[in-house]
């Protein structure tokens, strides 16, 4: 058994058995991040560059955090802090760092398809770790742990995602997953942040009713309104937003059954999400965290086992 | 090969006499298929003993995962090795390779203070580190274009070991 692709650019190219192969190779290191040593030395001939060119806490913690308990040799790239401030092109500097011997890149970039990119020209394995609007695959991948480890299955399941759709990469890459791995998903927000055909495109159910939606469902996904990505005014204001599409504990106590909150960080409080829910017994924003460093080992793992095919 | 487990089983309640200190570890996957029997069959030898019995895959501590990957099984020891006497249960012992990521991962669970081997059948000179079985339940005589494969009535129909 392995990955069907070299890369992993997106859940877009990847089948339901290569999800379900990274899901339970993650569970396996789930179970070596309890053992007092939390380590394993499976990557210690790979050497991995994380390279940012757009602001991260989670992600790139969680990847060099992943990459280490692989005893991976990991380099860390931050584009505010290179020589691309000086001009050097994205290819450029990627060439650069591979003449190094790097055998993967781990690599975050506001272009839409800048890994796709990469992928294209370089001979290194790429991972994607989110592209401007387009996916953000391994967040999909731990989202989907995690509701598969809080609710035992992942087919059939109900996902609500609650928000800002239109410039959300953990939306397109969670909807493409949810989709192939048979759960039913319905994507909720104002109008102006949904893109209008998506109902067509990709078969989910569209309203603007976040009531509606979390009586419908076993899952909400919340996600972070995206002001860096928005140029032009979606919504009156915040507070507006917070009043018709926030997540507050008393539209849950209304429900009377179970619901599992998630949200993939950084929250803003107050607005999408209240604190009280944020931190609530429903919510398992923390648990999503601490599986990614899991789910990331076994995409890292999966794809290193392949990495000397070209 | 039901005689050799039982000999397995008598040579282990010999060699470790306070079994309350000592813990079977079974490696992953085929390894376990002899590990359940070794432990039930103790158990019917001393009926209210509570064994310490752990599986451990060693797929992440294998030096070979740029050459072919392998797919991971599950860990299993719902207890601490902390100064125990270990015993490594396997199906075959070859070159060596296996148990000595097996030693990798099972010392990163603690200090064990001791570790010994047990494995059905020891494929004699062979072996590429130096590693030899504590218990053995048959050794044999090959060379390295032989497979042995050691068959199990719970997955392969039918218990036997056969040469291919």
């Amino acid at each position: 058994m392995k990955l069907s692709t070299k890369h992993l650019l997106g859940i877009k190219d990847l089948n339901a058995a290569d999800i379900q192969l990274i899901l339970s190779t993650a569970g396996q290191f789930k179970e070596v991040l309890q053992r007092p040593v939390k380590k394993v030395p499976s990557l210690r001939d790979v050497t991995i560059v994380n390279l940012f060119y757009e602001n991260s806490t989670r992600t790139r913690m969680s990847f060099e955090l992943a990459e280490r308990r692989l005893s991976a040799d990991v380099l860390n790239f931050t584009a505010s802090s290179s020589s691309a401030a000086k001009g050097e092109t994205l290819l450029d500097t990627v060439n650069n760092i591979l003449s190094m011997k790097v055998d993967l890149v781990v690599m975050r970039h506001s272009a839409s398809g800048a890994p796709h990119f990469l992928a294209k020209h370089i001979p290194a394995a790429i991972v994607n770790a989110g592209d401007g609007i387009n996916e953000h695959p391994t967040q999909a991948l731990l989202d989907a742990f995690s509701m598969q480890e809080k609710t035992g299955r992942i087919e059939g399941l109900k996902v609500a995602i609650i928000g800002d759709i239109m410039h959300s990469r953990v939306a397109l890459s969670n909807m493409y997953l949810l989709k192939k791995m048979g759960a039913e998903i319905m994507v909720v927000g104002p109008p102006t942040l949904i893109p209008k055909y998506l109902e067509e495109a990709l078969g989910v159910r569209v309203t603007y009713n976040v009531q509606e939606a979390l009586q419908w469902c076993d899952v909400a996904n919340v996600l972070r309104i995206q002001l860096e990505r928005q140029n032009q005014p979606l919504f009156s204001s915040l507070r507006e937003y917070n009043l018709a599409y926030g997540i507050k504990q008393k539209m849950l106590d209304k429900l009377n059954k179970e619901i599992v909150i998630m949200h993939p960080g950084p929250i803003n409080r107050g607005v999408e999400l209240d604190s009280d829910v944020a931190d609530g017994p429903h919510s398992i924003i923390l648990n999503q965290v601490e599986n990614g460093v899991a789910v990331r080992m076994a995409a890292l793992y999966l794809l290193a086992g392949r990495s000397d095919e070209n | 090969m039901a005689l050799s487990i039982q000999r397995l089983a008598h040579q282990m309640l010999e060699n470790n006499k306070d079994m309350a200190n000592t813990v079977i570890i079974g490696l992953q996957p085929r390894g376990i298929f002899l590990s359940d029997r070794i432990v039930a069959a103790l158990k019917e030898i001393i009926p209210n003993h509570p064994f310490h019995y752990g599986k451990l895959d060693i797929t992440f501590y294998r030096d070979d995962v740029r050459k072919t990957l392998h797919i991971a099984n599950e860990t299993d020891i719902p207890f601490s090795i902390e100064g125990k006497s270990v015993i490594l249960v396997d199906d075959v012992l070859y070159t060596g390779r296996t148990i000595r990521a097996a030693l990798d991962a099972l010392l990163d669970f603690g200090r064990p203070s001791k570790v010994s081997l047990c494995v059905l059948i020891d494929r004699r000179f062979s072996r590429e580190l130096p590693i030899q079985p504590d218990y053995a339940g048959k050794a044999i005589d090959t060379i390295f274009t032989d497979k042995v494969k050691v068959n199990w009535k719970e997955k392969d129909e039918k218990d036997e070991v056969v040469l291919v």
